[in-house]
């Protein structure tokens, strides 16, 4: 018998085999964030261990949130060609699909982080290993949340590709920006940091920089999870609705 | 197997399906014919739980298409106008990933792709990536994917459009070989002519998201039109005074030609001629047309099936697809 879990292995493990039979692609889209760290690190201002501590894990939460949101990309071609309606029409359970798909786009994410990780040891860069187990976890329960909203995304797009493309590009850098990923927002005006506080990737990054440091059990930790399980839930009832409607 | 009522859907304005009952009986081999446009997909993606209906109610191998989606799901097989593979992906890993979303386990799943991939002559290209496939081995591969789980009922929408002639043979071959041997419903939609005529034994003519004929094909010729009998004179007298002889059967005389419509015209014919030899009068040719679907068509909706589209006729497509 099937269930959600092998259900979602199933879409898993197909999405995720074109990858591993090629895994040039993987390797170049694990590079992108070693050339961002690379350019962007040595501008920050003070303490270069310190700034490493500080600007690591929001690096991460950023090549996670491009990957879960390019989840979408992969469909629009199968909507086109067909094989997205035969999964629909195969009785695989609905969030399943968008389960299985989201996660194979953070597998690429999580090898992405240990890279970035092992690249920033000799820098003086330090992290507690259960602590950034645990952020991996938020991470994940984040993307499966922002996939499901892309594949939602997609299924609007089908027939306007640039709706896509510009819809993702368009909401991307400002939830990034307002999350604290690049600069600090203690220092910005009251109206930004009253929109940061709308935006549930703020609190994913607030409690990555504390996990990864291992300060695992603070408030932090708990409004990082419950922002990343709104944003699963949202994803996944918003992305399911879709599919049963979508023509 | 099927069995709906008024089912109807509506996009915005246009009625796509506009109130069909239909009733499939387990191991019937059923056409939807109809022009492009006419509602065939649409009905078809209801069917198949795709898109939920607006209105009215359709049972699948038993189960509601909107309350157990899963159930009626797991039952049937779809083959879909696109291709079922992902171009990304080789074509052994999507027959497993497509039998393990059945439920079927990973061993089961293998021997049954290879039984697939065996029967439907796919041994050289199953290891390939999808998209250096030509267009008929794809075709393939989706059907073997639509038949992975041995579904009881089958649904394929537009299987040969697209195809060359000699894979459009081969197609229906599969199609009838898999009806034969396992007693499978098959209902497919198709706008070519001699396909729905050639392989179904039951055909429902669907025209603006209605239904507007159903019966066997030689029904529905006999029915709603007839065979042609044209016999042709050497005099216009003699024309019209043959069509005198026969008045009986109903011709008219145009010409030095008398032109009958009637049912079974090859076994009329002799008994006319004897009639017409009695009189003295000599026929000097001889035809008899039996009709087409597409005269079907005309008859009842006055329109032509091969006006409506480019590849709309039985005659083979520009855009031709090599094995």
């Amino acid at each position: 018998m099937t269930s959600l879990v092998t259900d979602t292995r199933t879409v898993f493990s197909r999405e995720l085999r074109p990858t591993l039979r090629s895994p040039f692609t993987m390797i170049i889209a694990m590079v992108q964030p070693l050339v961002f760290l690379g350019l962007f690190a040595p501008l920050l201002p003070g303490d270069r261990s310190a700034a490493l501590q500080w600007f690591v894990p929001g690096i991460i939460v950023m090549s996670c949130l491009f990957s879960a949101s390019m989840t979408g990309s992969n469909l629009l071609f199968e909507i086109q060609t067909g094989s997205h309606e035969r999964m629909l029409v195969t009785p695989l359970r609905r969030p399943a699909l968008l389960i299985g798909r989201a996660l194979k786009e953070i597998v690429p994410m999580v090898a992405q982080a240990a890279l970035i990780v092992l690249v920033c040891l000799p820098f003086g860069y330090r992290f507690h290993l259960g602590g950034a187990l645990l952020g991996l976890v938020v991470m994940a329960g984040f993307s499966i949340g922002v996939g499901a909203l892309s594949y939602t995304l997609a299924l609007a797009s089908k027939n306007q590709e640039w709706l896509f493309w510009t819809v993702q590009q368009t909401v991307l850098f400002p939830i990034l920006l307002l999350a604290g990923v690049l600069l600090p927002l203690d220092g910005g005006p009251g109206w930004l940091r009253t929109l940061a506080a709308w935006n549930p990737l703020r609190y994913v990054v607030d409690a990555e920089r504390a996990l990864f440091d291992g300060d695992i059990w603070q408030a932090t930790t708990v409004t990082g999870l419950v922002a990343a399980a709104g944003v699963a839930a949202f994803g996944l009832f918003v992305g399911v609705r879709a599919m049963r409607t979508s023509t | 197997m099927i069995e709906t009522q008024r089912l109807t859907k509506h996009f915005k304005d246009v009625r796509a399906v506009d109130g069909i009952d239909l009733t499939v009986a387990r191991g019937e081999l059923v056409a939807l014919l109809g022009p492009n446009g006419a509602g065939k997909s649409t009905t078809l993606r209801m069917l198949t739980t795709l898109i939920p209906p607006t209105s009215g109610t359709a049972s699948v191998a038993g189960f509601d298409v909107v309350r157990q989606q899963r159930e009626v799901r797991q039952r049937i097989g779809y083959i879909g106008q696109g291709n079922g593979a992902g171009h990304s992906q080789r074509g052994r890993d999507e027959l497993l990933s497509q039998g393990r979303a059945y439920g079927m386990g990973l061993r089961q799943a293998r021997t049954r792709a290879a039984e697939l991939i065996d029967s439907l002559g796919l041994g050289d290209v199953a290891d390939r990536t999808v998209s250096t496939l030509s267009g008929g081995q794809r075709r393939r591969l989706d059907i073997a994917m639509g038949l992975i789980h041995a579904p009881e009922l089958l649904f394929l929408d537009e299987p040969s459009t697209g195809l060359d002639p000699q894979n459009r043979a081969n197609l229906q071959e599969h199609i009838l070989r898999l009806r034969a041997e396992h007693d499978t419903t098959i209902v497919l939609t198709t706008h070519y002519l001699d396909e729905a005529d050639s392989m179904a034994e039951r055909v429902i003519v669907v025209d603006h998201g209605r239904v507007i004929a159903d019966d066997s094909p030689a029904r529905l010729k006999a029915e709603h039109v007839g065979d042609t009998i044209r016999l042709g004179f050497d005099t216009e007298h003699a024309a019209a005074g043959a069509a005198t002889v026969l008045s009986g059967r109903g011709g008219s005389a145009y010409g030095k030609e008398l032109t009958i419509r009637t049912e079974s015209g090859p076994r009329q014919v002799p008994g006319m001629l004897e009639d017409l030899r009695s009189a003295g009068l000599p026929v000097a040719s001889v035809e008899v047309t039996r009709p087409t679907l597409d005269d079907v068509f005309l008859t009842l909706t006055g329109r032509s099936l091969r006006e409506g589209g480019s590849k709309t006729d039985g005659t083979p497509v520009p855009e031709l697809v090599e094995v």
